[in-house]
């Protein structure tokens, strides 16, 4: 589950809940896409959304565990398959909101959980704990088409493309930092949050029209919009 | 009129003048000025050969002329010559996309908007440090970009959310850091100077045009792509 809650001018999503490593599971799905489509409605200009978790995990990805717990290897294949396609819209409409996201990273980030942070705009992480980490290479799983398309549309260097996806490295907040992949790292969970929130305020007193920063986000990530089935939409300019 | 073409040693410089416009803004004019010069430069290039682009006085280009644009009769009128001007400034891109030798961009001040693409759309860009800034205002100002200038900020900007999604004024040092410039120097004529350094050394190397200008194509193929700019292959000496 998650709550949404508005402070000051940003909009606070927190991964809340029983299972402490915030697998994303219909459940939680479900209420991630409710929280994002009641926040894409709710747009203002000076509008942020700062995405968040309790405690030591951000969201350790796909619950595997629900996959598994189907009759049939067919079943929890097909049950893997229906997260791969559900979580699909979550990240459209992260890279379609009309306003700026900021990912505060508060524990471990893997898998589809490193794609929730990273289909922000600006990524927070701490640096005393916690990793960001694909580990679908040590998995033996594919990755989906639009995990990909994210990535590559947003890392632009090939070395670290490889370490991420092609060796499955855990990054620490200070490795993530140096490689590009995160903007800055912090002490401690709290200080994570309170950054994203200084943050998010900075970039809400710019006022910026939402529905124009997402079309300009999306022409910077073109491959990303192709494989998530969202299109540019054209705008009479003012002037 | 608005810019100049002459040739200092192997050096072709395309000067942006101030008489009219100190902001160098691109309207009708200095487009269809700048399209000559660079049709000028490509029919004259030798393999030793390389372009300067820079500009008078404190701007580098501040984009494209809205004054202009405003001055039209009313918001219809007004949108119609924002989309020539738009429409103008592709060519002059494809032209230097396809030039046959080596550009440097000597940003002299302020590069904003259209102003920024046109100076990230050469292959160095050398900057002053002491003031200016590269700049793109569109988040800012509520417009999105056209295709083109999106294609450049992609292949040419690696924190291209930085310079564009948060609208960012980059100054030298840090554009340097972020991989957008070259190197940033202490004035405008320190730049316009190491600018022509580079654009002799460069011209130094004489490559063959032919092969530079189709490996440059191959390094920035979504820029080429919208800019109509379709690879021609090459017969490999070996």
């Amino acid at each position: 589950m998650c709550s949404l809650e508005k402070r000051g001018n940003v909009w606070v999503l927190t991964l809340a809940g029983d299972d402490h490593q915030h697998r994303l599971n219909p459940t939680l799905i479900d209420s991630l896409a409710s929280a994002l489509s009641r926040l894409a409605s709710h747009a203002t200009p000076g509008s942020v959304l700062l995405t968040t978790a309790q405690g030591k995990f951000f969201s350790n990805g796909f619950d595997l565990a629900w996959a598994r717990a189907a009759s049939s290897p067919s079943a929890a294949y097909d049950r893997l398959q229906s997260l791969v396609d559900s979580f699909r819209p979550i990240v459209a409409a992260l890279i379609s909101l009309p306003m700026p996201t900021i990912a505060a990273v508060n524990g471990h980030a893997s898998a589809a959980g490193f794609m929730l942070a990273f289909s922000h705009d600006y990524v927070l992480m701490r640096g005393d704990r916690g990793v960001l980490y694909m580990p679908e290479v040590d998995l033996g799983l594919p990755l989906p088409d639009y995990f990909t398309a994210v990535i590559r549309s947003k890392m632009k260097s090939p070395a670290v493309l490889r370490d991420l996806l092609l060796v499955g490295a855990k990054m620490t907040g200070a490795e993530a930092v140096k490689r590009g992949i995160v903007d800055s790292a912090h002490d401690s969970e709290e200080s994570t949050v309170e950054a994203a929130m200084r943050l998010g305020e900075q970039l809400a007193g710019r006022k910026w029209v939402g529905e124009v920063y997402a079309e300009i986000r999306k022409s910077l990530y073109p491959v990303a919009c192709n494989a998530l089935g969202l299109t540019q939409k054209a705008i009479v300019s003012k002037i | 009129m608005g810019c100049t073409l002459e040739k200092r040693g192997s050096v072709f410089v395309l000067t942006l003048t101030s008489e009219s416009d100190e902001q160098h803004r691109l309207n009708p004019t200095l487009l269809s000025s700048l399209l000559a010069a660079l049709t000028q430069v490509n029919s004259q290039a030798t393999d030793a050969s390389a372009l300067v682009t820079t500009a008078q006085g404190r701007f580098f280009c501040n984009g494209f002329d809205f004054h202009w644009a405003r001055a039209a009769a009313d918001h219809q009128a007004a949108r119609i010559r924002l989309r020539a001007m738009s429409n103008s400034l592709r060519p002059v891109l494809a032209a230097l996309f396809s030039l046959p030798i080596p550009t440097v961009a000597a940003v002299s001040g302020h590069a904003a908007a259209a102003g920024a693409v046109l100076a990230l759309a050469h292959d160095h860009v050398l900057m002053r440090g002491d003031r200016g800034v590269l700049y793109m205002p569109e988040v800012d100002l509520g417009i999105t970009l056209p295709d083109y200038f999106a294609a450049v900020m992609r292949e040419k900007v690696a924190a291209a959310r930085d310079l564009v999604l948060a609208g960012r004024k980059v100054r030298a040092e840090e554009a340097v850091k972020m991989g957008i410039v070259r190197s940033a120097h202490d004035s405008a004529e320190g730049t316009v100077e190491a600018a022509m350094g580079l654009g002799e050394e460069l011209a130094g190397r004489k490559w063959v045009g032919e092969a530079y200008v189709e490996v440059r194509k191959s390094l920035f193929p979504e820029v080429c792509d919208v800019l109509g700019l379709a690879p021609k292959s090459i017969v490999s000496k070996i």
